[in-house]
């Protein structure tokens, strides 16, 4: 046994009380959907978990109205004092039940449980632990006094961080004064089905969240549905710009976090210790399952064989394996479309005349894996380095000055995220004001907060999430007058304030309604 | 004896010069009695691609001037604006068929809209942005930074008010700009881009196409190196198929608005046309 070889240390699966079937959580109860039902699989070893409801247009319907009931009738009219209530008791519920959370999302995920546990599940209590402190300060928000919520909010969230995700949705928007209609990802949906539970617990009013589980056809139905006032999308940009033409002309407002294809520019008097840590953080976090992931390494030329050769040590120790392993470095990969993805782009790099080197690991027999892997000599017209994998493999690229690294850095049609490795202060505030990216991590990487908003430039998105920020975009200023159109662009926070004369839409009793929303 | 006059031709404005359109077209603008008052350029999709390519070339150097320094230069346009006055009103007078008191009040308060928002480039950042208390040992700061080339289809009801209301947001924060003058009153456009050019505006940082909206709003809408488009003087158009177009590179749309409060003065038009940047600085332990 190597210094390298521990014993297993699984955390245990007892904690969690798992149903042998999941419903839809519509109106405050678990109903079955109308679609035909699916299964999730543990990804770390293709063993089913549970059965899964799947929403028909019906059921999204139904979700819809429900939500708009709740809205009418309870959520909107209650006081902020009283949501941010609500907000800190399923804050304090998620830190109860943590291990549990957790341990559920490393097997639904495949996500190595010293991240769920360290990372995520603390994360999803600090959202709802921020946004809580919101729901009665709205006026402090930046719109001006009494700004108002937008309604009926559909989001449908990846399945890379599912709880996390569905943390940065529903607390900014329930802060608000606005009810949701989620859809996890279909491959993630446990999480937000125990989380459902903890809103029964927590005895919100029945439909002020409603989470739907379902694949994209689902997503798609809840976003094109009339009844939503407002869309937040985390995913791919391909899909992000399908959801921009189909709300285009609506009076629906949006908020986009797409892909990226973050560059980390490594200066050669960086500190290098720190710096192949931040890396390795940067593109292995998460499996590379990170849509800020620093994917694309620029390091300057006279130092790309000394971080090459570090980085290729310090992934040799990376220990690959069972995501409840609480020694577990590196997870599984999410799904076996996604293994494939990450394998069909790596061979492309290799045809594109790259070096491919992965580290040597023992790949498990179940399950979808794939080892850390790095490209050199990769070219900057490369799929490799334009294309965002979404898997653990990072595209090493070289410069020689300042100039060259942020004109690298910038060439691509994302702009989510960039990193900055120097040691000096005056480099980082010039090159972080060069780059074009929402989020900037000047020495570390992956750092997330509920204060700090997050979102990209360009074709990464539009909107933030998190801060100030987040909360402007599910707010809008208080009515002036009449008016007749209305940007639909978010600018948060400050923004879009006095420009939305918003035109308001009549009430509606939604058409759905009457068919009744429970079976 | 009565002096013949000498008439202006009216050109486009691109890159800081007056190209006539590459397509060799013009329209005629006409007064309301129908009396024939100049024959404006009819931009073409090309004179719309290299109007975006001097605008992308433009944004490093305004982006990068500093905020009290773009305050200066919008003010700048006052002042000449200002000094212009008469031409202008003149020229709203014949254009728009309007009495004299009428073109008087919209130069006056074109005027006064640059002053406006030539004061927010060095404050907007202060009041958009802020520095955030993550739990951690990071300094954290979130600040507006411009989107990058804005085009924009000007309000078509007015020659100057509406243009101005539209352009001027979009340059605070250090957008450069590719604008669609009003079809029907497209001279005080080319007359604003003269005083553009004389002011210490930086040449591509605003170009100025006039023609026919509906025929070059598509070109704008669908080109990628366009990062926002303001429909607000497109409400007679398809705007929602430019929506959809837009949508294909994930441009920020600003919708159409009409009637007299048309891209009125507001914080709101400047911060459109920013982006969030939050940077997180590490903290050294002592």
């Amino acid at each position: 046994m190597s210094f390298l070889e521990y014993a297993p240390a699984p955390e245990s699966r007892a904690i969690l009380s798992l149903r042998d079937s999941y419903g839809l959580f519509i109106d405050g109860e678990f109903v079955d959907g109308r679609g035909t039902p699916f299964q999730t699989i543990s990804p770390a070893s293709e063993e089913r978990i549970a059965t899964i409801s799947n929403a028909n247009e019906a059921d999204v319907a139904d979700a819809v109205a429900a939500a708009r009931r709740a809205y009418d009738r309870v959520w909107s009219r209650m006081s902020g004092r009283d949501r941010g209530k609500y907000l800190f008791r399923i804050a304090r519920l998620v830190q109860e039940r943590a291990r549990e959370l957790a341990v559920a999302e490393s097997l639904d995920n495949g996500k190595p449980i010293k991240e769920s546990r360290d990372v995520d599940v603390p994360l999803v209590a600090a959202w709802f632990f921020y946004y809580a402190g919101w729901a009665d300060k709205l006026d402090h928000a930046g719109l001006g006094a009494n700004p108002r919520s937008l309604g009926v909010a559909a989001q449908v969230i990846p399945w890379n961080f599912p709880l996390l995700m569905l943390a940065w949705k529903i607390a900014p928007a329930l802060a608000a004064g606005n009810t949701v209609v989620l859809k996890p990802a279909e491959t993630t949906p446990l999480t937000a089905l125990i989380f459902a539970e903890i809103l029964q617990q927590a005895e919100l009013p029945a439909g002020v969240v409603n989470i739907i589980t379902g694949a994209g056809d689902t997503g798609a139905t809840l976003v094109a549905h009339e009844g939503v006032d407002k869309v937040a999308f985390t995913g791919s940009t391909a899909v992000g710009r399908a959801i921009a033409k189909q709300i285009a002309g609506t009076d629906k407002k949006a908020t986009l976090e797409l892909g990226g294809k973050a560059a980390n520019i490594v200066f050669d008097d960086a500190p290098i210790d720190q710096a192949i840590e931040g890396i390795v953080n940067g593109i292995f976090f998460n499996q590379g399952h990170v849509c800020c992931a620093g994917s694309r390494l620029l390091v300057q030329e006279n130092i790309h064989d000394e971080v090459v050769e570090r980085l290729k040590l310090r992934l040799s120790t990376l220990r690959l394996g069972d995501p409840l392993d609480k020694n577990t470095d590196v997870g599984a990969i999410n799904s076996k479309e996604q293994l494939e993805r990450i394998r069909e782009l790596s061979d492309v790099g290799v045809a594109e005349g790259a070096d491919r080197w992965s580290a040597p690991c023992v790949i498990p027999e179940n399950g979808f894996w794939y080892a850390p892997t790095i490209f050199t000599n990769v070219q900057t017209s490369s799929r490799i380095a334009r294309e965002e994998i979404f898997g653990p493999v990072l595209s090493v690229l070289t410069f020689r000055t300042p100039a060259e690294a942020i004109a690298k850095a910038n060439n691509t049609p994302y702009g989510l995220s960039a990193g900055i490795w120097t040691d000096k202060g005056s480099r980082i505030l010039a090159v972080a004001d060069q780059l074009r990216a929402g989020v900037i991590w000047a020495n570390t990487f992956n750092r997330f907060d509920p204060a700090s908003p997050f979102g990209g430039y360009k074709e990464s998105g539009y909107g933030r999430e998190g801060g100030r920020h987040g909360l402007g975009a599910y707010l809008s200023p208080a009515r002036v007058g009449r008016g007749v159109a209305q940007p639909r662009l978010e600018t948060g926070g400050a923004a879009s304030a006095d420009l939305e004369t918003t035109r308001r839409r009549s009430p509606r009793s939604p058409k759905s309604a009457t068919k009744g929303s429970k079976r | 004896m009565t002096r013949l006059a000498v008439p202006k031709t009216y050109k486009l404005y691109i890159g800081g010069a007056f190209p006539r359109s590459e397509s060799g077209r013009t329209y005629e603008v006409v007064a309301a009695d129908g009396a024939f008052l100049a024959n404006a350029a009819k931009a073409s999709r090309k004179d719309a691609r290299d109007a975006i390519v001097a605008a992308r070339a433009a944004v490093a150097g305004w982006s990068g001037a500093t905020a009290y320094n773009r305050g200066q230069v919008l003010y700048r346009i006052a002042e000449l604006l200002e000094g212009r006055r008469a031409q202008f009103v003149a020229e709203i007078e014949e254009v728009e068929s309007v009495s004299r008191a009428v073109a008087s009040a919209q130069v006056d308060e074109s005027i006064d809209r640059w002053v406006w928002y030539a004061g927010w480039a060095d404050k907007f950042a202060q009041v958009a942005g802020n520095a955030n208390p993550v739990a951690g040992p990071y300094f954290n700061i979130s600040v507006p930074e411009p989107t990058g080339v804005v085009a924009i289809i000007a309000p078509q009801d007015s020659s100057l008010l509406g243009l101005v209301s539209a352009i001027a947001p979009a340059l605070v924060a250090g957008n450069s700009v590719v604008v669609v003058a009003s079809e029907r009153f497209p001279l005080s456009a080319i007359s604003l881009a003269e005083v553009l050019a004389t002011s210490d505006v930086p040449k591509g940082v605003v170009n100025v196409l006039t023609g026919s909206p509906a025929e070059i709003a598509p070109w704008l809408a669908s080109h990628s190196d366009v990062n926002a488009i303001d429909l607000v003087g497109a409400g007679a158009l398809d705007w929602i198929s430019l929506e959809v177009d837009a949508a294909d590179t994930l441009k920020r749309v600003l919708r159409p608005e009409s009637g007299p409060d048309a891209a009125a003065p507001a914080l709101g038009r400047i911060t459109a046309f920013t982006e969030t940047k939050t940077v997180w600085h590490t903290k050294s332990l002592l």
